[in-house]
């Protein structure tokens, strides 16, 4: 498997959104690759005739009945917001100038 | 005083409070009284709230004293990993993007506790969003293992573990993603229980990795523990993963092992998790364990579970996938840290960047960026795709392995808690210590990890014993059973040769 270069982490980091500093892409570069490299030893004990399972406890359709129940209320959802106004979040502008 | 009343189990606290020898004010007072002694030095507790555990035993004691029917455990204080939702109190995650987000509503296992009249002592430090095994990745400060205060407590619930060990509270809260509660229940000689996935609902947990992720109880005894468990199982329709089940008979199954018989038991030592990377004195603790459960009657034989070899790679790939996404909703929006960027446009997209470059810890980072690697076009397949593949190998191991054998045993971690700072830099050397307890995540069984002794170095080994899902009673009756042995053995709880924390009075650090 290929190294995880800076470029790499900086193109990761912005689709996660994290700002990351020059320091960390140049640390999490060398550190991302050993993991991966590590890790990548996965492909190697499977193949393609083995399913996958993506949950330890097989569950099916579990439904409720639709009914109105206890949920927060506006103030009690907006209580821990950074900013709220008029009962709303207050949120920045969503889409930037060139968009 | 006659008694240290912090030294108690918890199941000696409940029948002295049922018989009305102890108050629970009395006993929270002791605890608090505790906490204020020693915790500068251990720092298990994020936040300590005198007040209002003081209410709740209150209460309790009133309703008593009404002639009121109460649970096993009203009255018993608890701390609580400070992971899960508390209405009304800071719930942090040990980051400092939810270092001021105050709940307004209860985790159901803590709504369970508070309605069983158990005061909530505080809220107990982790590694930042549980992702760690030091407890060095919180933003507000490492806890220090009660056994040598230089060491790591284990993560990530090493508050939680700590509190016990070091008796600032009988009872906790943890959490297991894929070893948090028994790993550090193992290097600071406690007990710590994963139960079977949807045993005990998420609601109110702050998600890592929602596949993985499983609450369970942080004690003293395999009793106390089973204790707890009871409280704390069973189906909750907010969590839709919670099975809609009975809740496993924990304390009868204790009770039966420490009776002391497990003749016809079948005991399956996992052959993959021992030998390299094993510590001697780990494994020279384990090898007496082993004798232990066969002078019991139980027929200990060996089992492969070749898979076991692939299941660190898998998580490490599993968990840090679920992470990235369960993490995309601390966006800056609705509540937590908001930040703005140094300069440049101010949008959502720049003002969630530079709230989760400020707010996030770097372990939290490298998962999430982790994560995003390895769900994105490309590499999809050869990593989170094979990873899902391994755990069906290991849900096939374990299949085979069930044929043969009722519980499976291993150490709980490959080394003895290693000191702060050792492998904080270093995240594969600090994956490690979760080698024997991932596959039990991946598989969705119930574990628990019980001291069996100290190594050389005078610091604790635990014991991991697995059971099939939905079999939790199995790893309560196993462990109940060497406990008693060894305790006997010991002359009393291996807790009682720890260093006595009171009189440093938190003087050092």
């Amino acid at each position: 498997m290929s190294a995880i270069t800076r470029e790499d982490v900086a193109r990761l980091a912005a689709l996660a959104r994290i700002a990351l500093t020059e320091g960390e892409l140049d640390v999490m570069a060398g550190q991302l690759s050993a993991i991966v490299d590590a890790v990548a030893v996965v492909s190697s004990a499977v193949d393609e005739a083995t399913p996958a399972t993506s949950h330890p406890i097989r569950l099916e359709n579990v439904y409720r009945q639709d009914l109105v129940g206890a949920s927060l209320s506006q103030a009690e959802a907006l209580s821990s917001a950074p900013a709220a106004q008029d009962g709303q979040f207050r949120v920045p502008q969503i889409l930037g100038d060139e968009q | 005083m006659s008694q240290d009343l912090t030294r108690l189990t918890a199941a000696e606290m409940a029948s002295q409070l049922a018989a009305k020898q102890i108050s629970a004010v009395e006993l929270t007072q002791a605890h608090l009284q505790r906490i204020d002694h020693v915790d500068d030095a251990v720092h298990a507790f994020l936040q300590v709230g005198a007040d209002s555990a003081l209410a709740q035993a209150r209460q309790v004691d009133e309703a008593r004293a009404r002639g009121e029917a109460l649970g096993r455990l009203a009255g018993v204080p608890i701390a609580v990993k400070d992971l899960l939702a508390t209405r009304g109190v800071a719930t942090t995650c040990g980051s400092r993007i939810l270092e001021n987000w105050v709940p307004v509503y209860d985790a159901t296992a803590v709504r369970r506790v508070r309605e069983a009249g158990m005061p909530i002592l505080g809220k107990t430090n982790m590694d930042e969003f549980a992702m760690g095994s030091s407890t060095e990745h919180s933003a507000f400060g490492p806890t220090h293992n009660p056994w040598d205060l230089d060491r790591i407590p284990g993560g990530s619930g090493g508050g939680s573990a700590a509190a016990v060990a070091a008796f600032e509270a009988p009872l906790a809260l943890g959490s297991d993603t894929g070893g948090s509660i028994r790993q550090p229940a193992a290097v600071t000689g406690t007990v710590g229980v994963k139960p079977t996935y949807g045993a005990v609902s998420r609601y109110g947990l702050v998600a890592m990795a929602s596949s993985l992720d499983q609450i369970g109880p942080c004690s003293r005894t395999v009793l106390d523990a089973a204790l707890l468990h009871e409280v704390i199982g069973g189906h909750d329709p907010f969590d839709s993963t919670s099975l809609d089940e009975p809740v496993a008979h924990a304390v009868d199954q204790a009770r039966q092992g420490m009776a002391g018989d497990l003749h016809g038991v079948r005991i399956g030592i996992i052959g993959e998790l021992r030998g390299d990377g094993f510590d001697r004195g780990v494994l020279d603790r384990y090898a007496e364990a082993l004798g232990v459960l066969e002078d019991l009657g139980a027929e200990v034989q060996t089992v492969s579970c070749p898979s076991f070899g692939f299941t660190l790679a898998a998580y490490y790939l599993i968990m840090p996938s679920e992470a990235s996404s369960n993490l995309a909703r601390f966006d800056a929006m609705r509540y937590g840290l908001r930040q703005a960027p140094e300069g440049g446009p101010v949008t959502v997209e720049t003002v969630m960047a530079a709230t989760r470059e400020a707010g996030f810890g770097p372990e939290v980072k490298r998962r999430v960026i982790l994560g995003t690697y390895a769900l994105s076009a490309g590499y999809y397949d050869a990593y989170y795709g094979s990873a899902q593949k391994v755990r069906t190998l290991v849900q096939e191991d374990l299949a085979a392995a069930w044929e043969k054998v009722d519980v499976l045993v291993s150490p709980t971690c490959p080394t003895t808690a290693f000191r702060l700072g050792e492998r904080v830099d270093d995240p594969l050397a600090m994956y490690l210590s979760d080698t024997a307890t991932i596959p039990a995540n991946l598989a969705g069984i119930p574990g628990i990890s019980v001291p069996i002794g100290l190594a050389g170095d005078g610091l604790p080994v635990g014991l991991q014993v697995l059971a099939p899902a939905r079999a939790d009673g199995w790893v309560y009756r196993v462990a109940g059973a060497v406990e008693a042995v060894l305790t006997d053995r010991w002359g009393g709880a291996l807790l009682e040769q720890a260093p006595d924390l009171g009189k440093q009075q938190g003087g050092e650090r």
